[in-house]
């Protein structure tokens, strides 16, 4: 097994000797930067090549108005905040859900359990926290179709879905990107396909692989992203074939499109990305939460020093914040990026003592 | 029944009068003491020790769900303090046992986890000399809280402290990691699935003072990994010797179910509560020893070396942790709440 | 937000599964999965069946396939020794 890992090393050191300059590949799944971290391949990859951890992971990306908003939903009587538990401790302008403490604020496994709770409050208006990629997406479709069907009128959903193709678009579309190519995320990819990446490989000329998340496959698919750059190829490549269709999960595609549609929304740290963000179609607007309570999108200012917006870019790495090991841990997060376990800022961390005390930075 | 038709706790159980002497003369004591009753009840045990040194804890337990595959609270409650003397290297000798009961609480489930709290501290030869109980108003307690405290006496040449680990020194666990804590998770509300697991809960006192015994100060250190799992006790032992630790994926002795159970809820094994391991720091030539004793007993015949003290640190000292692909990584101190991800 | 693990389908009704991994079981929705058989092993994402695992194209990857293998040859009861 680490014969495999070794030999796909081997490559990439051979490769990037060949290529005679620095790799920049991006991840874009919160899934891989975590997987890289908890097996260290960092510490193992050839000089001059640098893995950049991009806007994988959905609670770094979320803008902090829409937390500030389940914070605010949180706080009111007449409402049960049902939300997965990664949000749970992630700061808004004041408080996060865990600091505030509501009863109100149920950590649910699937949405199945958000409309279950709807159903045994019917003298509460339940509302999901509805964050997540394509991955996630279509289980909020599911269960707004079953609340339609049920004449569930307590239950909605505060969609913070996104889509990660315009995203990665937006990446390139700044000038100063440094992306040489994208370790593609392998569960959105189960739901899109890997065919979902043919535009960013051919509109922008950059290689995507997607990738499983076991290490032998992350350098796996490293390695053929370096021969696809020594070769000058740019092309959509999958090595995840156990799971991953080049059409994807088509049902779960469309029952994303019966309920929603892709607008133009704000990402933290990449501020409005067009078709970025999901919102439900105006036939089933009466599940948005906002409409329901009669929300703004509200707009926060990032937290004063926070640059988690130029680590989300791979602008910086995360020792390059001023906050970051100092003001922000994950004990203190300031940022989301240090508050997600997905979150590179969080991960860095983790590794980053060991880096910074050895003088390796 | 003697103690009233509902079969449940009513707040003049514990209002000191004659509902209360009856609730520890027929439900508590002949469970507890099982087969030594007759014991004269008295506020203060007086306990006759002959030691050079006493080692003394409390512990308090209010787990839920109260009864759980493998155990219950009244199982943990006397593991959990007999392993905290266990981990000072001392061989217990006593524990005290006091109930906080809510009103309204089920008689049958209590004598059945009295039942426990007897049959655990019978079989160690550990008596529960002496005791409390309240009951507290409805909700404001949640079914039963109990706490023990335990005396025991240090076991002759040993010598457990930070300052005893050095680099090179083994790090050995007595057994599979995890399973506790998914256990209780796996019945916890909201979270339910049918799992297959058990609760590890077993007290280590036998196991330990047989190692004591047979390698003396060669056993530098010992502690058992409950709330924040192995990750926290490893991170106390760096910060509390100031010395790194490394430790090797593929010698983490984990049961696929708990592996699986975890990748599921999105929750990191080494932070997973367990309640019948210890850890261990022993010297080098003497961890083949170690192990041996273990392996031959079955509170720890899945016992493993799984790292080694490294060099010592200049901030207190790094856990980490050897990959499967030879990659490393820092093992942190748990937050203090693992909720289950998605993400 | 991607945590997506393999288990088996050892119930099915219409679109209420339950599937097992490595001995323990979860109650799971197949709605995105309209092809899934019982027997199937399956990628379980926040509840949701969302891709039936190719077996021989596993065979390729390395834990996954460490994983299914095991999902093959321990039943239910999951008694295995350690890991």
């Amino acid at each position: 097994m680490s014969d495999r890992a070794e030999a796909a090393r081997r490559r990439m050191v051979r490769d990037c000797e060949a290529l005679g300059r620095p790799v920049r590949i991006m991840e874009v799944c919160g899934t891989h930067t975590v997987a890289i971290f908890r097996s260290g391949i960092r510490a193992s990859l050839p000089k001059g090549l640098t893995l950049l951890s991009g806007p994988g992971c959905p609670v770094c990306v979320t803008e902090q108005g829409y937390i500030d908003t389940v914070l605010e939903l949180a706080q009111r009587d007449d409402v049960i905040l049902a939300t997965y538990g990664d949000m749970i401790r992630v700061p808004g302008t004041a408080g996060s859900l865990e600091t505030v403490n509501r009863p109100g604020v149920r950590v649910v496994l699937s949405t199945d359990d958000a409309l279950a709770l709807a159903r045994e409050r019917p003298d509460k208006t339940v509302v999901f926290a509805a964050v997540g990629f394509e991955t996630t997406t279509p289980a909020t479709a599911v269960a707004v179709g079953q609340a339609a069907q049920e004449g569930l009128d307590n239950f909605c959903i505060l969609s913070g879905h996104k889509r990660v193709v315009p995203a990665m678009a937006a990446l390139l579309s700044d000038a100063t990107n440094r992306i040489d190519a994208f370790l593609c995320p392998g569960h959105v990819s189960v739901i899109i396909g890997s065919e979902a990446y043919r535009p960013i490989a051919q509109r922008f000329g950059r290689s995507c692989v997607v990738a499983g998340f076991e290490p032998v496959l992350i350098l796996e698919a490293m390695a053929a992203i370096c021969r696809q750059l020594v070769e000058g190829r740019a092309e959509v490549e999958s090595l995840y074939a156990a799971v991953v269709r080049p059409e994807g999960n088509p049902r779960a595609m469309e029952l994303i499109d019966r309920y929603f549609e892709p607008c133009d929304g704000p990402w933290r740290g990449l501020g409005r990305i067009p078709e970025g963000s999901l919102r439900l179609r105006a036939e089933y607007e009466r599940f948005d939460a906002r409409r329901r309570f009669g929300l703004e999108e509200r707009v926060a200012p990032e937290p004063a020093g926070c640059r988690c917006a130029d680590v989300l870019c791979g602008r910086i790495e995360p020792v390059a914040c001023g906050l970051f090991g100092s003001r922000c841990t994950p004990d203190t997060p300031v940022g989301p990026c240090m508050v997600s376990s997905e979150g590179a800022c969080s991960a860095w961390y983790k590794y980053g003592r060991r880096g910074g005390r050895d003088g390796a930075g | 029944m003697a103690l009233g038709d509902s079969r449940k706790i009513l707040l003049a159980h514990g209002g000191g009068g004659r509902l209360m002497s009856r609730l520890i003369q027929e439900t508590i004591l002949p469970r507890v003491r099982q087969g030594d009753a007759d014991m004269p009840l008295t506020d203060a045990a007086q306990v006759s020790v002959d030691a050079s040194a006493l080692c003394f804890t409390t512990d308090s337990y209010v787990v839920q769900p109260l009864r759980f595959p493998g155990g219950d609270i009244g199982t943990l409650a006397v593991c959990g303090t007999v392993n905290d003397l266990a981990a000072t290297g001392a061989r217990p000798v006593a524990l005290s046992l006091s109930l906080i009961l809510e009103e309204g609480f089920s008689l049958d489930i209590l004598e059945s986890i009295l039942e426990s709290i007897g049959r655990t501290a019978g079989a160690l030869g550990v008596p529960v000399v002496t005791g409390d109980t309240k009951v507290v108003e409805v909700e404001a307690a949640d079914g039963l809280f109990i706490n023990t405290a335990g005396i025991g006496v240090k076991v002759p040449g040993s010598a457990l402290g930070f300052d005893r680990i050095q680099p090179g020194d083994a790090v050995i666990v007595t057994g599979t990691l995890g399973d506790h804590g998914m256990t209780i998770l796996s019945r916890r509300k909201g979270m339910m699935f049918e799992t297959s697991l058990e609760s590890d809960c077993a007290a280590l006192s036998p196991l330990t003072c047989r190692i004591l015994e047979a390698v003396g100060e060669a056993v530098k250190f010992m502690r058992d990994p409950t709330r924040g799992g192995l990750a926290a006790v490893l991170n106390e032992i760096a910060s509390g010797s100031r010395c790194d630790i490394e430790i090797e994926e593929s010698g983490l002795p984990i049961r696929p179910a708990v592996r699986a159970a975890a990748d599921m809820l999105g929750l990191d094994v080494l932070n997973v509560a367990n309640e019948g391991k210890m850890v261990l720091i022993v010297a080098p030539e003497a961890a083949e020893q170690v192990l041996a004793i273990c392996r031959a007993d079955p509170l720890g015949h899945e016992a493993a070396q799984i790292g080694r003290i490294g060099s010592p640190g200049e901030e207190g000292g790094l856990v980490e942790l050897v990959t499967r692909v030879g990659g490393r990584r820092v093992v942190q101190m748990p937050y203090g709440r693992d909720l289950p991800r998605i993400c | 937000m991607c945590l997506a693990v393999p288990a088996r389908i050892v119930e099915l009704n219409d679109d209420r599964a339950v599937v097992d991994a490595m001995g323990n079981r979860w109650a799971i929705r197949t709605t995105l999965l309209p092809e899934a058989k019982l027997g199937d092993i399956v990628l379980v994402h926040a509840g949701f069946a969302i891709a039936t695992v190719d077996e021989e194209e596993a065979r390729q990857t390395w834990e996954l396939f460490e994983q299914i293998e095991q999902l093959r040859t321990n039943e239910p009861t999951g008694t295995e020794g350690a890991g």
